[in-house]
C-alpha cells in the first residue's frame, strides 16, 4: 500500500502545480468507484461529470465524446468528503480573536445570526482540507448567551470566491450542559427558553408587523423570531448539540410535541443507550466518532462503538467534528471513519463496514442537513465533487491526487507545502530563506 | 461557548481555586535561624554531595504484576530501535525481554501465542501527557494541572496532582498500547514544576504507578501562554522578552543556590536555607533533572538553547516543537530532542507554521524526534499519528522505514526521559513492555490485541476481564464496556 503511494508521487506533484481549469466536464474511467451511498466500491467503474453535475456513475457507463477522460488506473474514486459539523471558513486562528467569527459574543441577536457572510474562502483551513479531499462542509456558528447559536451554512472548499453552497441551511442550538449554561444555569431553563421562543415565533408568524421588538430586553428579538419561523415550520433543520441519554430523550419528546421540527442530534455520545428511541423518532445524528471518555457527566457511557451501535439500531448517523478542532481539522474525519472500521475486528465492539463508514462522511452528513439530493454522493444529478485517491481514502497514508468541485479541477497547493519546500534543507543557502519560494 | 480547550498545548486549563501561596516561605527550614549558632570553631560535618536533603521523598512503590514466560511466534517485529523482523519471535520472562529472533524455542512452561498476521512492538511511550492532573471528567474540581499563580512554580510536582483513577489511563492502554507516560504540569508558567514518569498500570496511589528509577523532569514553557497569563494580570512576563528575562533571573538565583548547597554538602557548616523550587532547579543544573520545554517557534528554541548554555544546563526535549523542522541542524548540534504532533496546527499564532513533515524533516536532519499527544484522545492513536507523519515524509521524498519510524514512538521518548536503558525497545534485559497488534499498527484498521507491562498481561481484547475499569467508572453507565 505504501509502495503504491510512492509510485503516486509524480502525478501528485503534477496536480499540485496545476491551476483550476474552467472546464466543468470530466469523465474518470477505470476507477475503484465509490458512490458514497453505502454501496460497495465498483471495480472498473466510470463517473461522468457534465457541466458541473454527475450525469452517470457505475460500471459500463458510456463516456460521451468531447469530454476530457482520465484513467484512474484502478484507484479509488469517490465523492468528496462532506465534513459533518465544523467551523471551517469562519476562523483563521482560534487564539486570535479578530479572526474568529464563530460566535456573536455580546450581540443582542442569537437565532438571527447568519454565518454565511463570515465565510472567507481564503481561510487557510480551506485549501488545506481541500488538498485532503474535503469538498464540502457543514459550518455552524457557536452559541453565546442563548441556546440558539444562529444559522449555519453548507460551504464548498473550491478555489474561488463563492464558498457558500447554501446559506441559512440550518439553525444550531445547544442543549445539555452548554445549553443549560447559556439559558441561565439549568436544563429546565433551557427548555423554558426553547418553549418560550416557539411561542413567540408563533406570535410573530401570526402578525409580523405587530410584533413589538423591545431590543436587548426582549426574550426574543424580532430578528430572532423571524429567523426561527422556518425552523418551527419544519423548513429548516434544527441541529441540536446534546450528549446525555436523558437529554436525548427530552428532545425526542419535544419532537413528538412539535412534529414539524426537523431535529438533528449533534454529538450524542450516549446515543447508543437510547438508539432504538432515536431510530423510532426518525431523528438523524451527526456524532463524534471516537469519543470514549467520560469527559463530562453527560457522556459517562461514551464508547467508540456509539456510532456502530446506533447504526445497527437503525439510526441514520454521520460523523462530525464536535468541539474537536472543528475550525481546521475536518480532514481527520477520514481517519475517524477508518477507526470505526477497525472496531469490527475488536471483540465486543461495534463498528461500521467500510462502505457505511465512507457514507458516514459523505452522503449521510449531506442528508442530515437535507442536502443529499445535491452533494455527498456520485448519484446522478449531484454536484461534481469527485476525488481520485492514491489508495484507500480511509487509510492513514492516503493522499488526494485530484480533487474536483462542481466539476472543476482544483489546485492542491497549501501554505504548509510551501513551508516544507523552503525547509527541506534547514540551513540558509546563498540568500536568506525569505528569498526561497 | 461550546468550544472546550482541552489540550494544554494550545491553550491551557487553569484551576479555579487559588490556594494560599505564602506557606512555602513560612515553612521552609531556615538553617541559619534555627540551627545552633556556631559559637565553637568546629563546623557541622559535610553530608556529602547530593545528601543535604532527600531527593526522593515520594518514592515509587510500583511492583510489576506476575506474568508467565511468553513466546510470540510468526510475528512481524518492530524492535523500537530501527530493527524489524518478519516471521519472527519474541520471548519474555520474569518481566524482561529474553530474546527476539527468527526461531526461538519455547522454554518449558511458556505460553506460546501464534501471532500470524500480527505485529509486535515495544509499548508506546508518550512523553507529554496530562492524564491524572487533567483527568476525566474534566470538571473544575479535578483541574489540577496548572499552578497559574506565578510564572515560576518550580516548587510544584505534577505527581502531587495525579489522580490515579483517571479513566484516561485505561483508554491509553487498550486503544493506544501506551505503557509509559510522562505527566507534566501545564504550560501557563515559565517553569511549571516537576514532571513524573509513570507506568500505565492502575494503582491505588500515584506512587504505585511511578516508574522506578526514572529521572524527574522540569516543565518549562516558552511563548504565548506564560506571557498571556501574566500579562493579563498586569505583571511580568507580558512579552517574549519578559519570558526570557524572568527565566534568566531565576536561573541566576538557582546557580547561587546550587553553589551554596554544593559547598555545604562538600564542606559542611551551616545548612543554607531550603527552597523547594530551587531544589528542582539545582537538580537541573546538576544534571539530575531533565528539562522538558514547551516551545513552538524555532527562534525561541534557539534562544532557549543559548540560555541553557549560559547557565550550564541541557534541554532534553522541546515539546510542541511545531517549528523544529526549521532548525533540525541546531537541535542535532545541541543534542536536544523535539516532541511534536503529526498535524495539529493553526489553533494559535505560534502553531501557525506546523507542517505534517516535521518528524520526517527532523529525522532527515539527524535530530532526535518523537511523537507526543498532550491529549487524552490523541494518546489513544499515537501509532496512527506517526503513520500520517511518515506518509507525509515519504510523499516529500524522504525515505524512512516503518521500523525507523517506530523509534518516534518508543526509543526516542525513552531517551528523552532518561529511561532508554530500561524500556523503549525489545532488547534482552529490558522491561517486557510489549504490544501485540492485530495488524500493522501503521494502518488505521489495527488495534492492540494484547498489552504486557513488565511481562504481565494487562490487556487482552479477547478477555473482558482484562479491561481495566477505574474506581470512577465502576458502577457508572458503560462500565466495563469496550471503549
Amino acid at each position: 500500500m505504501k509502495r503504491l503511494l510512492l509510485l503516486g508521487v509524480a502525478p501528485l506533484a503534477l496536480a499540485l502545480t496545476s491551476t483550476p481549469a474552467a472546464a466543468q466536464s470530466v469523465a474518470i474511467v477505470n476507477a475503484k468507484l465509490v458512490i458514497g451511498d453505502g454501496s460497495a466500491p465498483i471495480d472498473g467503474g466510470t463517473v461522468v461529470v457534465r457541466d458541473g453535475k454527475v450525469v452517470a456513475a457505475g460500471r459500463g457507463v458510456a463516456v460521451p465524446a468531447n469530454v476530457e477522460t482520465i484513467d484512474a488506473g484502478g484507484r479509488y474514486v469517490t465523492p468528496g468528503i462532506v465534513a459533518g459539523f465544523t467551523r471551517m471558513g469562519i476562523i483563521e486562528v482560534d487564539g486570535v480573536e479578530q479572526t474568529n467569527d464563530s460566535s456573536g459574543g455580546k450581540s443582542p441577536f442569537h437565532a438571527a445570526i447568519d454565518i454565511a457572510p463570515a465565510v472567507n474562502p481564503k481561510t487557510s483551513s480551506i485549501p488545506l482540507n481541500r488538498a485532503e479531499g474535503i469538498t464540502r462542509a457543514i459550518v455552524a456558528p457557536d452559541n453565546d448567551g442563548s441556546i440558539f447559536a444562529g444559522m449555519g451554512a453548507v460551504i464548498d472548499l473550491g478555489a474561488d470566491r463563492d464558498a457558500v453552497t447554501k446559506p441559512r441551511a440550518f439553525q444550531f442550538m445547544e442543549y445539555g450542559e452548554a445549553g443549560a449554561r447559556a439559558a441561565g444555569g439549568s436544563r429546565p431553563a433551557a427548555i423554558a427558553q426553547f418553549r418560550n421562543a416557539l411561542a413567540q415565533v408563533r406570535d410573530y408568524s401570526r402578525n409580523p408587523g405587530g410584533y413589538s421588538d423591545v431590543g436587548k430586553e426582549a426574550l426574543l428579538t424580532r430578528a430572532d423570531a423571524e429567523a426561527l419561523v422556518p425552523v418551527v415550520a419544519g423548513r429548516m433543520p434544527l441541529l441540536v448539540h446534546v450528549e446525555r441519554a436523558s437529554d436525548i430523550l427530552v428532545l425526542i419528546d419535544l419532537k413528538r410535541e412539535f412534529p414539524a421540527l426537523k431535529i438533528v442530534l449533534v454529538g450524542a455520545a450516549e446515543g447508543w443507550t437510547v438508539a432504538r428511541e432515536i431510530a423510532a423518532a426518525g431523528i438523524p445524528v451527526i456524532a463524534s466518532a471516537l469519543t470514549d471518555l467520560p469527559a463530562s457527566f453527560e457522556q459517562l457511557s461514551s464508547t467508540q462503538s456509539n456510532v456502530g451501535r446506533m447504526k445497527a439500531a437503525g439510526v441514520t448517523v454521520g460523523i462530525g467534528m464536535i468541539n474537536d478542532n472543528e475550525a481546521r481539522q475536518a480532514r481527520l474525519e477520514k481517519q475517524y471513519a477508518g477507526n470505526l472500521v477497525a472496531l469490527t475486528k475488536v471483540p465486543g465492539a461495534t463498528g461500521l463496514t467500510w462502505d457505511a463508514a465512507f457514507a458516514a462522511i459523505t452522503s449521510v452528513t449531506a442528508d442530515a442537513v437535507g442536502m443529499g439530493g445535491e452533494i455527498g454522493s456520485l448519484r446522478p444529478g449531484r454536484r461534481g465533487d469527485v476525488v481520485i485517491w492514491s489508495n484507500d481514502p480511509l487509510e492513514l497514508d492516503a493522499a488526494a491526487m485530484s480533487v474536483y468541485i462542481d466539476g472543476v479541477k482544483q489546485p492542491l497547493t497549501t501554505r504548509q507545502e510551501l513551508l516544507r519546500n523552503r525547509y527541506m534543507q534547514p540551513q540558509e543557502g546563498a540568500l536568506p530563506k525569505a528569498y526561497e519560494r | 461557548m461550546a468550544i472546550g480547550f482541552r489540550a494544554s498545548g494550545w491553550s491551557f486549563r487553569i484551576g479555579g481555586a487559588v490556594a494560599a501561596i505564602s506557606l512555602l516561605s513560612a515553612c521552609a527550614t531556615d538553617g541559619k535561624a534555627n540551627g545552633p549558632k556556631s559559637a565553637s570553631a568546629s563546623k557541622d560535618p559535610a553530608p556529602g554531595m547530593g545528601k543535604g536533603y532527600a531527593h526522593d521523598p515520594f518514592p515509587s512503590t510500583y511492583k510489576a504484576y506476575p506474568g508467565t514466560p511468553t513466546l510470540l511466534t510468526n510475528v512481524t517485529v518492530f524492535d523500537g530501535e530501527g530493527g524489524s523482523l518478519t516471521g519472527g519471535s519474541v520471548l519474555f520472562a520474569d518481566g524482561k525481554i529474553v530474546a527476539v529472533g527468527q526461531n526461538i524455542a519455547a522454554p518449558a512452561g511458556a505460553t506460546v501465542i501464534d501471532g500470524t498476521g500480527k505485529v509486535v512492538t515495544p509499548g508506546i511511550i508518550d512523553i507529554h501527557s496530562h492524564l491524572g492532573d487533567y483527568p476525566s471528567p474534566g470538571v473544575q474540581a479535578n483541574s489540577d494541572g496548572n499552578e497559574a499563580t506565578g510564572p515560576v512554580t518550580a516548587d510544584v510536582w505534577a505527581e502531587h496532582s495525579v489522580w490515579p483513577q483517571d479513566p484516561g489511563f485505561s483508554r491509553a492502554l487498550v486503544n493506544g498500547g501506551v505503557t509509559t507516560l510522562q505527566i507534566l504540569p501545564g504550560s501557563a508558567n515559565l517553569m511549571g514544576g516537576r514532571s513524573v514518569v509513570i507506568k500505565n498500570v492502575y494503582a491505588r496511589t500515584e506512587q504505585g504507578m511511578k516508574f522506578p528509577g526514572a529521572p524527574y523532569g522540569l516543565k518549562m514553557a516558552c511563548g504565548e501562554n506564560p506571557k498571556r497569563v501574566y500579562g493579563s494580570k498586569g505583571r511580568q512576563p507580558s512579552t517574549r522578552m519578559g519570558n526570557i528575562a524572568v527565566d534568566r533571573q531565576t536561573w541566576a538565583k538557582a546557580a547561587e543556590y546550587k553553589r551554596k548547597w554544593d559547598k555545604f554538602e562538600t564542606d559542611g557548616g551551616d545548612a543554607p536555607t531550603r527552597d523547594i523550587a530551587m531544589d528542582t532547579l539545582r537538580g537541573v543544573l546538576s544534571g539530575e533533572i531533565l528539562v522538558q520545554n514547551h516551545c513552538y517557534r524555532a527562534d525561541e528554541m534557539a534562544i532557549v538553547l543559548d540560555m541553557a548554555k549560559e547557565f550550564g544546563y541541557h534541554v532534553g526535549a522541546f515539546h510542541h516543537a511545531v517549528e523544529a523542522y526549521k532548525i533540525g541542524d541546531l537541535l542535532k548540534a545541541n543534542g536536544t530532542c523535539a516532541a511534536v504532533w503529526a498535524d495539529w496546527w493553526g489553533f494559535k499564532m505560534e502553531s501557525y507554521d506546523a507542517i505534517s513533515e516535521n518528524l520526517a524533516l527532523l529525522q532527515n536532519a539527524g535530530a532526535c524526534a518523537m511523537i507526543h499527544s498532550d491529549d487524552e484522545n490523541g494518546i489513544q492513536r499515537l501509532n496512527q499519528e506517526v503513520a500520517k507523519a511518515l506518509a507525509a515524509g515519504r510523499r516529500a521524498g524522504i525515505q524512512i522505514s516503518d521500523a525507523t519510524a517506530w523509534e518516534w514512538l518508543t526509543i526516542n521518548p525513552a531517551k528523552a526521559l532518561g529511561i532508554a536503558d530500561k524500556t523503549g525497545s525489545l532488547k534482552p534485559g529490558k522491561m517486557a513492555d510489549v504490544v501485540l497488534w492485530n495488524g500493522n499498527p501503521f494502518s488505521v484498521y489495527a488495534r492492540p490485541e494484547k498489552v504486557w507491562i513488565d511481562g504481565a498481561m494487562l490487556y487482552d481484547a479477547n478477555n473482558p476481564k482484562l479491561r481495566p475499569v477505574s474506581d470512577f467508572e465502576l458502577g457508572q453507565p458503560g462500565a466495563g464496556d469496550t471503549k
